[in-house]
């Protein structure tokens, strides 16, 4: 990695090197790829079409005999069940707000760490420590430590000035699950910012300055395009990873008070309520979701991909 | 610290706040994990008070709760437990995503760009997905609470990762050089020994050491499929999630301990996070 990060996104030139044709050539190129990709396709690929497969059954573990096949039953049952329908809605919501709200202050962050300052090493050491939080720990770090209506950090600084002393996670259950989650996405999408910044030209940027642009349109017109991929690539990647949390959600809520997310809703239906088809008709919708947004990122990091191969 | 693009800019005071600005946002984010050290080392009584007692006396209380030398749980068989699955699993992902990467980048395989954003769509594939399928799986075949199976489980769920970034970081050793050697006789083992390992070294490394993590920090799988015998920190950590009375330094210094393998790892991967964490697209 040089010094410059020049943004080189995985560079591919052609690498055609020119081989005697062949089947037995070909499958020795083959070879060392496939142990992996078989152990993906039965590790990951299997169950997923056993899970399709169990949606169409009406299944409780706990009545194994009276198990029996309904057609798309289980997915009229998720989507009219109100408690389903809102840990949909809570998904979105956590997940939307969570990746705005970290992407916004973690260009706020990158941008101020792109500039030179005394300490700037460790101050992007400090920023990136949330992130290195076992995800439980921090969760339990914010539960505990700082929202504690009697002892916690947070009542504890109001204290001091006189402010009210809430119960953060009875009042504002939610918005408790999302602090949490953004101070530890923050360091996350800054760190990708941060590359972004870092990859952009410095000759058109020094050029744009001694034609006598300001620091605003500078900004304006050649940082935030520039930019634009690199948020559309921490946005998805943050959705990702946030639609399918389930950690700070478990640890700190317990699903309780209207914070039952769609992964939390699949794991207790099936590991405590036992609903084996239930639970898989909720997870096909979660794989649904995934796929939309999958799709939006996939194609964002192709056409990184390629622009870098591109320029290479 | 990287990039010396140095741009000189002319409103020196404008700099030197705004130099403050993130200062003092780097403290403010780190202030709750700082707080979290300090507990760790109050006794229960000055941890939990209000206003908070800064300047109370220090103790290794906590940490002695937490190893279980005043009562309670050991933390032990979870930390090795962790430990076995994280370190396995990352070997696993090394073994198969290498051979897997040279087919990527070295000597392409036909469509390798489709088999890449195949191994990345995976990823994508959210693990309640699969979850109960596995369970099930699990449950017949007597292995649950078995912590192989979180190794095979973890493997998996590092591989796509770990081909992207090695892919990204094979592709940077120049083809020609690579050629040359072969004009040069050498073989394949001696061009892998002293053509490719010391360019992609580096790169291998920052990779396994975002595996360690990303397997260490799971809890969903351990949750559902570990109990007592191969149950995993994260796991042991849950156990804090009902208030048990004074606890907090207790807490704290569990979290600490079970963060610092997490904290170390990630440290020393620092000038590759992003490439691991975007899935080699930025570098």
């Amino acid at each position: 990695m040089t010094a410059t990060t020049t943004a080189q996104v995985a560079t591919t030139p052609v690498r055609t090197v020119r081989q005697p044709s062949g089947r037995l050539r070909a499958w020795a190129t083959r070879a060392p790829l496939l142990p992996a990709l078989i152990f993906m396709i039965v590790v990951t690929q299997l169950p997923f079409v056993a899970t399709v497969v169990i949606s169409f059954f009406d299944w409780n573990s706990l009545y194994p005999k009276a198990r029996h096949f309904t057609g798309v039953d289980n997915y009229q049952d998720v989507l009219t069940d109100a408690d389903l329908r809102h840990s949909v809605w809570t998904t979105i919501l956590l997940t939307v707000t969570v990746v705005l709200v970290s992407l916004v202050l973690g260009l706020l962050l990158a941008l101020l760490l792109d500039r030179r300052f005394k300490g700037r090493g460790v101050v992007r050491t400090l920023l990136i420590a949330p992130f290195l939080v076992v995800p439980v720990a921090a969760a339990l770090l914010w539960k505990h430590v700082l929202y504690n209506p009697e002892y916690g950090l947070l009542n504890g600084l109001l204290h001091y000035v006189g402010g009210p002393q809430p119960d953060w996670i009875s009042n504002t259950p939610l918005l408790a699950v999302e602090a949490s989650l953004v101070w530890q996405w923050t360091p996350f999408m800054m760190l990708i910012l941060l590359a972004g910044l870092q990859s952009r030209d410095q000759q058109q940027m020094e050029a744009a300055r001694v034609d006598g642009a300001s620091d605003w349109q500078i900004f304006r017109y050649l940082t935030l395009p520039h930019l634009r991929r690199y948020l559309e690539l921490g946005a998805l990647l943050g959705s990702i990873y946030i639609v399918q949390n389930f950690d700070a959600v478990f640890t700190i809520t317990s699903g309780g008070l209207g914070t039952a997310n769609l992964p939390y809703t699949v794991y207790q239906s099936f590991y405590q309520a036992h609903e084996n088809g239930l639970a898989s008709a909720a997870g096909v919708l979660v794989v649904i979701g995934s796929i939309i947004i999958a799709t939006f990122a996939l194609r964002v990091v192709s056409s990184l991909f390629r622009e870098e191969a591109g320029r290479a | 610290m990287s990039s010396s693009i140095a741009v000189k800019h002319k409103g020196q005071r404008k700099g030197l706040g705004l130099g403050l600005v993130a200062w003092l946002l780097g403290i403010v984010f780190f202030l709750p994990i700082a707080w979290m050290a300090l507990t760790s080392f109050h006794s229960e009584t000055d941890a939990a008070t209000n206003p908070p007692s800064f300047g109370a006396a220090l103790t290794l209380d906590g940490y002695r709760e937490f190893f279980g030398t005043g009562g309670g749980a050991s933390p032990w068989p979870a930390l090795i437990n962790s430990t076995v699955a994280s370190l396995a699993s990352t070997l696993f992902v090394l073994l198969l995503a290498l051979p897997a990467a040279y087919a990527l980048s070295i000597r392409p395989v036909k469509k390798w760009t489709d088999v890449l954003f195949f191994f990345l769509s995976t990823k994508m594939l959210p693990v309640v997905a699969g979850l109960l399928p596995i369970y099930l799986f699990a449950k017949n075949t007597d292995m649950l609470d078995n912590i192989w199976l979180l190794v095979i489980l973890y493997t998996s769920m590092n591989l796509p990762i770990a081909v992207w970034m090695m892919q990204s970081f094979l592709a940077e050793v120049p083809v020609a050089v690579i050629e040359a050697a072969r004009v040069d006789g050498a073989r394949l083992p001696t061009i892998l020994a002293r053509v490719v390992a010391p360019i992609a070294l580096p790169g291998i490394a920052a990779t396994a050491l975002i595996c360690f993590i990303f397997s260490w920090n799971e809890l969903l799988f351990a949750r559902v499929l570990t109990g007592v015998v191969a149950e995993t920190a994260p796991v042991f950590l849950t156990g804090f999630i009902t208030s048990q009375g004074l606890f907090l330094a207790k807490v704290c210094a569990a979290s600490l301990v079970i963060s610092l393998p997490v904290l170390a790892a990630g440290f020393a991967a620092q000038d590759k996070l992003v490439q691991g964490l975007s899935l080699g697209a930025v570098k």
